[in-house]
C-alpha cells in the first residue's frame, strides 16, 4: 500500500505526515509512506489545497489535517 | 481534532479561506464569457481556479479539494447552471453566480473583453455587498 502526503512541507503537511506513520504501525498495514512535495504532482491529483494524502493514488482527504482514526479506517478499508 | 492542536501554517497551501474558482465553460457564448471570468477573477487574485471537469470525471483530488475549502465559487453561463450542479452532486453547496441572471443573454452576447471586464467587476461587487446588489 502507498500512502502519499501531498504539501510543501509546512506544519500541517508534517502532522499529516506524522499521523499516517502512527496509522500505519496502529494497523500493523503494509505500507509505505511517503512525502510529496513537488507542486507539479500535486496539481496532477488535482490537489488545489493542502495538506492532502493519498492511499494507492485516490485522494482521501484535501485542505486540512485528518483525524488520525479516519487514516486508520482507510487504511483498512484498503488492505 | 486535528489530534487537538490548532496548527498555524505560513506556506500559503491551506487555508481556511481558500477560494475556488470553477467556471462552467460551455458551449454558447456566456459558456466562453464565464471561462474567460473566472480566468479574470484568478488573475486579480480573487481565488485560485481549478477545473470542473475533474469533478464531473470523478477525480478524488478535485472532489476533496472542494470539500476542503469552505468558498467555492461557480461562474455558469445560463440558468442550466452546470457548474453549480456539479458541485451540488458532490455535497458541496457553491456561490453562485449566473450570467444570464446579470444581464446577459445567451446566444447573442459578444465575448468582447468589455464584457469580461464588467461581468468581473459586477461579481466582485456581489462578492463585497452581496445584499445590496
Amino acid at each position: 500500500m502507498i500512502i502519499e502526503v501531498l504539501g510543501p512541507g509546512c506544519p500541517k503537511c508534517t502532522k499529516t505526515y506524522e499521523l499516517a506513520r502512527q496509522a500505519v504501525t496502529n494497523t500493523g498495514a503494509d505500507a509505505e509512506v511517503t512525502k510529496i512535495t513537488d507542486l507539479q504532482t500535486i496539481t496532477n491529483y488535482g490537489v488545489m489545497i493542502t495538506p492532502a494524502l493519498a492511499i494507492n493514488g485516490e485522494v482521501k482527504i484535501a485542505g486540512r489535517i485528518p483525524k488520525l482514526e479516519d487514516i486508520q479506517k482507510w487504511i483498512m478499508e484498503e488492505k | 481534532m486535528d489530534n487537538g492542536r490548532k496548527i498555524n501554517c505560513s506556506c500559503g497551501c491551506s487555508k481556511e479561506n481558500t477560494v475556488l474558482l470553477y467556471s462552467c465553460s460551455g458551449a454558447a457564448d456566456v459558456g466562453e464569457i464565464a471561462d474567460r471570468i473566472v480566468r479574470k477573477l484568478r488573475q486579480d487574485g480573487i481565488g485560485k481556479m481549478t477545473c470542473l471537469a475533474g469533478i464531473g470525471a470523478d477525480l478524488t483530488g478535485f472532489i476533496e479539494s472542494a470539500k476542503g475549502t469552505n468558498q467555492n465559487i461557480t461562474i455558469d453561463g445560463c440558468q442550466v447552471a452546470c457548474a453549480k450542479k456539479t458541485l451540488e452532486r458532490i455535497g458541496v453547496t457553491p456561490i453562485s453566480y449566473i450570467l444570464t441572471d446579470m444581464g446577459l443573454t445567451k446566444g447573442i452576447t459578444p465575448v468582447s473583453d468589455e464584457i469580461i471586464l464588467e461581468m468581473s467587476e459586477k461579481i466582485k461587487q456581489k462578492r463585497l455587498n452581496p445584499v445590496a446588489s
